[in-house]
């Protein structure tokens, strides 16, 4: 019997559990997939968004500011990538202006520090790519970008060295509470547990509504994005949206914290909630809209394509909090933009929720701080020198695009809830994420983990699941 | 009398060619612009022979797997043959370019040769 | 820090060829650095036929022709080092190198020789719609699979792209047990080898559909199955015309790009066609004592090219070292090639009258194909050479061969054009 069993080891998931990991309490995360941070956590702007945005007085308004102003420290406590780049909402037309003001006002409500107004000459000097259709802009000094897989990554290790246990390829079929206590049906069994926080993202609604007859509904609201190679790192320094507006809403333009460009989204409301796919429609109206707010965009160094699904509640609001007629059961749902920016704070939100209600205690021995993937790349020449005598596999890379050794990528397998599959090696190292997409370092990235982890090669898959890379051996069905 | 259709190979033109055939003896090679077009339309329809390679595992060698071919062309109709007679076949390291790893493969009267050194 | 005089990036095809040349010109001091744990390059993973006709009058496999420059390259004892990434090269010459045995090194060289190769343009490139499930490769990494490590990526098989890996690929899947299904072509004509569409296609009736490209991708986990579509003359799919194909694997054989990062870094100038450096008869490029050959200067068909072009290289990198740089010091200005209607480009970008051989091959591609035309060079306004052509293709390699009495005698020479001109 647990005390709190969380659904869903996202970015919510993961930051709520490591929350709850400063108390004593005995905390499970399950996640369907076979790793953390597979569904909307994976695939988004990766933006920690200044605050402006929110309707002032919700929840999302005070989560997105309490979160932006977490997000620095926690960036170093935890160790992922972040850096606050700032962000530049740009108007393209005159008339348009008292919006931008209008947004501005709004900021300033929500709390937003360092916000004001700038006109064509000072968003040329930030942006020398800028429109030259821009006529002014709203600057957000602290609008910031971050890593979304280190982010979510970072929760949920800490989480794990500070007791939390996670549970993967395990998927909640049904749910019943007997007495105090709430049964999840799940592919792997039954789990007994006090408490359950629903963090499902755009499975939310479902859990909800099997406890609630006040039902929420999710929409997917799917996003394509564009992503270029790290050649075109300085294209744009901040993140460059555009103010929505009758003639549309247009696309993000921004740096990521490892020096690529990303063009997104696209905001497309679909059923299925697993429909990740990219369209030509899709890509085409990203490539038309980005043109709008930059000049010169180089397409042409487009490295991938992706969709991922906000999880959007038709009330446009984050809904976090127990339910009053299913009494144990913790929503954290509707979590959709700004809800990266959010987590740290949703997390703090929902541990609080549980702390009153278990009247748990401190955990004396909670760990605050964690110690990311060693990047080689910032050590100084005698420092590499002394790691590679410790371990030469810092000197063989494998991935050539991103430069990543094989000592990375051990360290990947091997820590906390380390990486099983070539996804879960690239998100925490970043192999296979370059321009040549893990077509040169994929049969070895395999190599070294089944090697690691004591497994045919064919066992390696994408993904997990399903998703095999090597389905036979040569002449097998001849 | 029989009319078989090939494309040359012999330079990126690909020239529709039509042999004309009275059994096995071919009686007019046409469509081609240059000689080599008649020449390989001669020996495709008569005799039409590949070099076959693949890959067979290695043990205990630096390597996974040798890559090998036939040593000779052998005829068309007996690629998948061989390929049947290659499955399964494992050699031990060290193997070296032109050693006979399956010998008058298929019945061809050709030998599967190593076209690596494998140590 | 390591000293040599000449430092060769790269150990495949290419870097072979220029350091064996490099060593018969002359200079004893040569290091070849490969990234890989053996030499040979993609050559090792090509294990199909039809390499050496032109070099060695045989028709090797691709191990087989590797290994002809391996003990060339042993016979002349040349050094290399294996699993050795090249970090950076800075313009002083000084390559940071980094190996498991060694960690992280730095050499001084006095001429480097880029013979990196090329990569091949990934999904994420084409901006292929659909969902990322696993069972898409480009054709070069289920080469690697099948050829190198006897593993089957997939059962099932589409093609897109019909690049002569593709094509090969198409041939190497069925062989081991795999249906391919389709090999759907972009453009309206084949990039690859006529000899590999009648002997990797036709002879096992897979069929090439071109002006066809891939509009779906499905399977969440694993692929399911790929939708293809006619493309108009500006290579959009045609609504209607979709036809779906159940499979696992979606291989990818859609052009290669010349491996550059290095090169771009050390502030080598780099042509927007090609994406391999700009050089000069000398295949030097921008930066003095900086040579280029082989794939990484333009993507070559034929391996056979490739060595040739790397000899040249390792040659006037020799004479770099010998003569210093005195070998740049001529009395004629170099001369600028134009590539223009329907030539793409072409290698090397100048020549120098004074400088250059007896004969100078000059490299390039077409932009389209190009039935009964004449492929044509100018000095200034006047035409040189008017060679009739029945066919040219994007898919093979061209080459006009200057002479350097024509050059040199020829008043104010200031512009040689290479281009296409119709019948």
């Amino acid at each position: 019997m647990y005390d709190v069993v969380i659904i869903g080891a996202g970015v919510s998931g993961s930051a709520s559990a490591r929350e709850l990991s400063r108390y004593k309490l005995n905390v499970c995360v399950v996640e369907k997939e076979e790793d953390v941070c597979c569904g909307t956590s994976k695939a988004n702007s990766a933006i920690v968004h200044a605050g402006f945005d929110a309707e002032s007085g919700s929840l999302m308004a005070k989560l997105n500011v309490e979160g932006n102003q977490m997000m620095e420290e926690l960036s170093k406590e935890l160790d992922f990538h972040f850096k606050k780049n700032g962000s530049l909402v740009v108007c393209l037309h005159e008339e348009e202006k008292p919006n931008l003001q209008e947004l501005y006002e709004r900021g300033i409500k929500n709390g937003v520090k360092d916000l004001r107004i700038i006109d064509r000459e000072e968003l040329v000097k930030l942006e020398p790519n800028i429109s030259d259709e821009a006529v002014a802009a709203l600057y957000a000094p602290t609008g910031g970008i971050v890593c979304p897989f280190g982010m979510n990554i970072a929760f949920a290790e800490n989480a794990a060295v500070n007791g939390v246990e996670f549970k993967f390829d395990t998927e909640v079929t049904g749910l019943e509470k007997k007495d105090d206590t709430w049964i999840l049906k799940t592919n792997q069994g039954e789990i007994e547990t006090k408490y359950v926080v629903n963090a499902a993202g755009v499975y939310a609604d479902k859990f909800h509504n099997m406890v609630s007859d006040k039902k929420l509904h999710i929409t997917p609201r799917r996003g394509d994005y564009c992503l270029l190679d790290r050649s075109t790192e300085g294209f744009v320094t901040h993140t460059i949206f555009q103010l929505p507006s009758k003639f549309g809403k247009g696309v993000l333009v921004t740096p990521t914290v490892h020096g690529n460009t990303l063009v997104g989204p696209t905001a497309i409301d679909i059923e299925n909630k697993e429909g990740i796919n990219t369209t030509q429609e899709g890509i085409d109206e990203l490539i038309n809209k980005a043109g709008s707010t930059v000049k010169g965009l180089p397409i042409r160094q487009v490295i991938t394509s992706f969709a991922g699904l906000r999880a959007h509640e038709d009330g446009h609001e984050f809904y976090i909090g127990e339910l009053e007629e299913a009494k144990g059961f913790i929503d954290c749902a509707g979590i959709e933009s700004p809800g990266l920016t959010s987590a740290p704070a949703i997390g703090k939100m929902v541990a609080n929720i549980l702390k009153e209600l278990t009247n748990a205690q401190e955990n004396p021995d909670f760990v605050g701080t964690r110690k990311g993937i060693l990047d080689p790349k910032t050590l100084n020449k005698e420092e590499y020198a002394a790691l590679m005598k410790e371990n030469p596999a810092y000197g063989n890379i494998i991935c050539r695009c991103e430069m990543i050794t094989e000592g990375e990528i051990m360290d990947a397998i091997h820590r906390p809830l380390g990486a099983k599959s070539l996804d879960g090696v690239k998100r925490r190292t970043r192999a296979g994420m370059g321009r040549c997409q893990a077509g040169f370092c994929s049969p070895r990235t395999i190599e070294i983990l089944a090697r690691e982890r004591g497994v045919d090669p064919s066992e390696i898959t994408k993904a997990g699941g399903e998703s095999k890379i090597i389905v036979g051996i040569n002449k097998d069905r001849i | 009398m029989e009319t078989r259709e090939l494309i040359c190979i012999g330079c990126p033109m690909g020239c529709p060619l039509k042999v004309e055939m009275n059994d096995s003896e071919v009686v007019s090679v046409t469509g081609n612009t240059c000689k080599r077009g008649d020449v390989y339309a001669r020996k495709e329809v008569t005799n039409p022979t590949r070099i076959v390679t693949s890959s067979v595992i290695v043990e205990g060698g630096s390597l996974a797997a040798v890559s090998v071919k036939t040593k000779e062309d052998i005829p068309k109709g007996k690629i998948f043959d061989i390929m049947k007679d290659l499955k399964g076949v494992k050699v031990q390291a060290p193997v070296h370019i032109g050693d006979v790893i399956v010998s008058n493969v298929a019945d061809t009267g050709v030998d599967i040769i190593a076209t690596k050194n494998v140590l | 820090m390591l000293n040599y005089d000449i430092v060769i990036v790269g150990g495949g095809p290419a870097g072979l060829a220029a350091a064996v040349s490099a060593k018969r010109n002359g200079v004893e001091s040569i290091l070849v650095l490969e990234r890989d744990k053996e030499l040979g390059g993609i050559l090792n993973q090509c294990i199909h036929n039809g390499f050496g006709l032109h070099t060695f009058k045989e028709e090797l496999t691709g191990p087989e022709y590797a290994e002809r420059f391996v003990k060339q390259l042993q016979e002349e004892k040349i050094e290399y080092k294996l699993n050795t990434m090249v970090m950076d090269i800075a313009d002083n010459k000084v390559i940071t190198a980094m190996s498991r045995e060694e960690g992280m090194f730095e050499i001084q060289a006095k001429a480097v020789v880029l013979a990196m190769g090329c990569r091949e343009r990934s999904r994420g490139a084409l901006n292929i719609p659909g969902y990322r499930p696993a069972g898409i490769y480009s054709a070069g990494t289920a080469q690697r699979l099948v050829n190198m490590e006897g593993y089957m990526p997939g059962r099932e098989v589409v093609i897109l792209g019909s690049g002569d890996i593709g094509l090969i690929m198409a041939r190497r899947m069925t062989l081991e047990g795999a249906k391919v299904k389709v090999v759907a072509e972009l453009m309206p004509y084949s990039g690859g080898l006529k000899r590999n569409i009648v002997q990797c296609l036709d002879d096992y009736g897979i069929p090439l559909k071109l002006s066809h490209t891939v509009v779906d991708i499905e399977g969440k986990e694993r692929v399911e199955g790929i939708t293809i579509a006619e493309v108009d003359e500006n290579r959009r799919p045609i609504p209607g015309t979709e036809e779906h194909y159940t499979c696992d694997t979606l291989l990818l054989s859609c052009g290669l790009i010349p491996e550059n990062e290095l090169s771009r870094s050390l502030g080598v100038e780099m042509s927007p066609v090609t994406s391999g450096p700009l050089v000069n008869e000398c295949l030097e490029t921008n930066v003095e004592g900086v040579f280029a050959c082989g794939n990484v200067l333009h993507v070559h068909d034929l391996v056979d090219f490739v060595s040739e072009e790397a000899a040249a290289a390792g040659k006037h990198a020799a004479e770099y070292v010998l003569n210093g740089a005195k070998h740049q010091e001529t009395e004629a200005k170099d001369i600028p090639i134009a590539a223009i209607e329907g030539a793409r480009y072409t290698v090397p970008k100048t020549i120098n009258p004074d400088r250059m051989d007896e004969k100078h091959t000059v490299r390039f591609r077409v932009g389209d194909v190009y039935k009964n035309c004449y492929v044509s060079v100018y000095l200034n306004d006047k035409r040189i050479i008017h060679k009739k052509r029945p066919v040219v293709a994007p898919g093979e390699m061209e080459e006009v061969v200057l002479k350097k009495e024509e050059l040199t005698a020829f008043p104010n020479l200031s512009q040689i054009t290479v281009k296409i001109e119709e019948a």
